[in-house]
């Protein structure tokens, strides 16, 4: 029970984040579809035109919208010579309005096309301008299908929002999205109850306006709008309330246990020389460097391989040292990022088999994988099989499971033990290799890159000798032990912490205490 | 029964002028080149078959069709002279659609002609002249009956001061009992208010028995124009008795079968 006080400890001020950008992208969504709906409804071709378009956009996933927006900011970003933030509020308040835009435009211009013709002669007739028509006659009529396109659009943006967590703003969807990665079902729970309940609430408040007007009873749709008004000050209020001179870091993650336990090493080392932090948690791995780079976030821990492969697209294999060299030479010579240090441990893709399993079909390497992999199954993290890296282990040994499915990293480890898979793309840094007896098979051709992770900081915080001394310390002093036993704090089923606590820990077992 | 010539010289150019008015929809021509004077004062029938172009030809009068070619004036001024919203508020048109605002009550319908010029309406003498009970002001267009709704158009019509009255198959929709009903009273509100009305029709009957001058169109021309008492003797040429004889024959078999 204390875990979902704890958990719901943090509603608030992620309930304010979610209702300010549900609530702006719904504003601007029917300021945009009122005018194109009246429009639409004097030509047809408007009406296909912005129909079409809006349709289109309910087609393509929430998650693709919203990170689809990250590299086109980024892009007009570098057009107008810098200043738009790419990540945050900006991306998804433009997807979350896009994803509004569908039901107010199409209720819009099905109500008004649905008001007789009779009626619309008579408007004229009466000697009515368009104006006079539009407020007086179209308006009054159109009223209750229209309140009934921006309920349905509400609950959908305050859905969608949950999902913003991925490029960086804040939302309930931190809660589901963290919850997820560690097993936290508190946090889910959390998440999910907070998100549910205020799309309900926003739902039957509109649903009051609409009956409102509906049956023309003057004082329902005053009492909903009151309501619904004076909800949204209570919800925003943390985020009038709170105010501090402090200069605030944003500290991000990606949207693992390790990362989020690192943020908060980092976080804290912060706080104590002075700054104010914030956390951008379960930022996509395409995301993140684009992030940092762009000065959205100013500090993160990312691998050498990741970094190697996916950004500067390289595919050959040098050793460690030298990959983190010319990462650090790289990432400042093209964009302005700096690089701090390696931390000292590594977070490889390694396969990991059952250890009696492994044992009974004698495999101890990738090059016996070969032979039995077509009568395995490969269960993979989420990005995995689209990642170079699998191209390149393929490349070297020549591997055809019988299948191959992605899960999210919790559940690929649960696949694994139930036996629904045989072979996973594990994590070498994970604690659950050793405390579920895993056997990781080599890689004798090496054909997977170094995962040395290293401290990445914004172009602005290269030369932020103050920042720099707060987070140098841990340049070397992570060891994949301390680092495992942190991550299976937070990942293992039984007596979990949160990633704040895990980060306390290893701070001591590091001697950086 | 009224007169068949109230106003035996009118002033040159009162009333209505159509100069040589075309309208053409694509390919089809709905009014052929009309030119024709409607004398201030007088109420006069417009009949024909449906798609004969009288009711577009009525509309150009309120500017609800714009011609395709020639003029319409109004006492000797072009309709185009100035926007379309005031020269329709000062125009009663009621259509077989009737068109009441469902949102508002019969007092609200009423009055927004006037409103929307920024005046105010006595709504009890309005309901009065169309012999309606006062108690429904406050009520909503759904709450009528076909005949008191269309009662409500034509005080809607009326209300703003109008001085014109266009009956579009105004009373198309309505039952046989009401409809002679509303008939009589629009005659009776003519000759009232001095109005100049003009009514589209496919009824013949109702076109004789209102009118003082009754024109009859067929392909966007006019093909007769004669009063009443004209027609009832045969006069206006074949095509107006071919309508003439229907009401006459249906007359002749009830006078038959009574005897």
């Amino acid at each position: 029970m204390n875990a979902f006080v704890a958990a719901f400890d943090r509603v608030p001020p992620l309930l304010a984040q979610h209702v300010l950008l549900a609530g702006s992208a719904l504003l601007i969504g029917i300021a945009i579809s009122l005018p194109l709906a009246v429009w639409s409804s004097r030509h047809a071709g408007v009406a296909r035109i912005a129909l079409g378009f809006a349709s289109l956009v309910q087609t393509i996933p929430s998650l693709a919208l919203l990170a689809l927006f990250y590299p086109l900011l980024l892009w007009l970003s570098g057009v107008v010579g810098g200043g738009i933030p790419a990540l945050g509020f900006l991306p998804s308040l433009i997807a979350l309005t896009l994803y509004a835009l569908l039901p107010i435009l199409r209720n819009g211009v099905a109500g008004l096309q649905g008001i007789d013709a009779s009626v619309r002669q008579a408007a004229d007739a009466v000697g009515m301008t368009a104006a006079q028509k539009l407020r007086l006659v179209e308006a009054p009529l159109v009223a209750p299908v229209l309140i009934a396109g921006i309920r349905t659009a509400a609950v959908w943006t305050i859905g969608a929002a949950t999902l913003s967590t991925t490029v960086g703003q804040p939302s309930l969807g931190d809660l589901i999205f963290a919850g997820l990665q560690t097993q936290n079902w508190a946090l889910v729970l959390a998440g999910c109850i907070a998100a549910a309940a205020l799309a309900l609430t926003v739902d039957l408040l509109i649903g009051l306006i609409e009956r409102g007007l509906r049956t023309r009873r003057r004082g329902l749709w005053v009492t909903g709008a009151a309501l619904l008004l004076a909800g949204l000050a209570a919800a925003t209020a943390p985020l009038w309330v709170r105010g501090s001179d402090k200069p605030t870091i944003v500290v991000g993650a990606k949207n693992f246990a390790e990362q989020y336990i690192l943020a908060r090493v980092i976080g804290h080392r912060l706080e104590r020389a002075g700054y104010r932090v914030d956390y951008r948690d379960g930022l996509g791995s395409a995301v993140i460097f684009g992030a940092v780079a762009g000065g959205d976030i100013d500090v993160y821990v990312d691998y050498a391989g990741t970094i190697w492969t996916n950004e500067m697209k390289r595919d050959d294999i040098p050793p460690p040292a030298h990959m983190v060299a010319a990462i650090g030479d790289w990432a400042g010579r093209t964009r302005g990022v700096g690089l701090v240090g390696a931390l000292g441990f590594e977070n490889a893709y390694a396969f990991a088999m059952k250890a009696d399993a492994a044992r009974r079909l004698g495999i101890a390497s990738l090059d016996d994988l070969v032979p039995a992999a077509p009568r395995l199954a490969l269960g993979s993290d989420l990005e995995f099989l689209e990642r170079p890296e699998w191209a390149a282990v393929r490349r070297a040994y020549p591997l055809r499971f019988a299948s191959a499915t992605p899960f999210s990293p919790t559940f690929m480890y649960r696949a694994l033990d139930s036996g629904k898979v045989d072979v996973i793309s594990a994590f070498s840094s994970d604690g659950r290799i050793a405390a579920d007896h895993l056997t990781v098979l080599t890689d004798p051709r090496r054909a997977i890159p170094s995962y040395d992770a290293i401290l990445l900081v914004a172009p602005r915080r290269r030369t932020d000798a103050r920042f720099l001394a707060a987070i140098k310390p841990l340049v070397g002093r992570v060891g994949v032990d301390a680092m495992r036993t942190a991550n299976y704090q937070v990942d293992r089923d039984a007596d979990k912490r949160t990633p704040d606590q895990a980060a306390t820990w290893l701070a001591t077992a590091i001697g950086l205490r | 029964m009224p007169a068949t010539s109230p106003t035996p010289s009118p002033a040159p150019g009162a009333g209505i002028t159509f100069d040589r008015v075309t309208r053409r929809f694509g390919p089809t021509i709905a009014v052929d080149s009309v030119s024709l004077t409607i004398d201030r004062g007088s109420f006069v029938a417009l009949v024909g078959a449906s798609g004969s172009g009288k009711s577009t030809l009525l509309k150009t009068i309120n500017r609800l069709v714009d011609p395709s070619e020639g003029r319409v004036m109004i006492d000797g001024v072009d309709v185009t002279d100035g926007p379309a919203p005031a020269l329709r508020r000062r125009i009663g048109y009621v259509f077989q659609g009737i068109g009441l605002f469902p949102h508002m009550t019969v007092a609200q319908n009423i009055a927004i002609g006037t409103r929307i010029a920024g005046g105010s309406v006595d709504i009890g003498a309005a309901l009065d002249q169309v012999d309606l009970p006062r108690d429904v002001a406050d009520r909503l267009p759904d709450q009528l009956s076909g005949g008191q709704r269309q009662r409500v158009g034509i005080a809607r019509a009326l209300a703003p001061g109008a001085k014109i009255l266009l009956l579009d198959e105004a009373f198309g929709a309505l039952d046989p009992v009401t409809r002679d009903a509303l008939g009589t009273e629009i005659r009776r509100l003519h000759d009232r208010l001095g109005l100049t009305t003009l009514l589209v029709t496919h009824d013949m009957a109702e076109a004789l028995l209102l009118a003082d001058r009754v024109l009859v169109m067929s392909r966007g021309r006019i093909v007769a124009d004669a009063a009443p008492a004209d027609l009832a003797r045969g006069g206006g040429g074949d095509e107006a008795q071919a309508l003439v004889s229907v009401p006459r024959a249906q007359a002749d078999r009830l006078r038959a079968l009574a005897q």
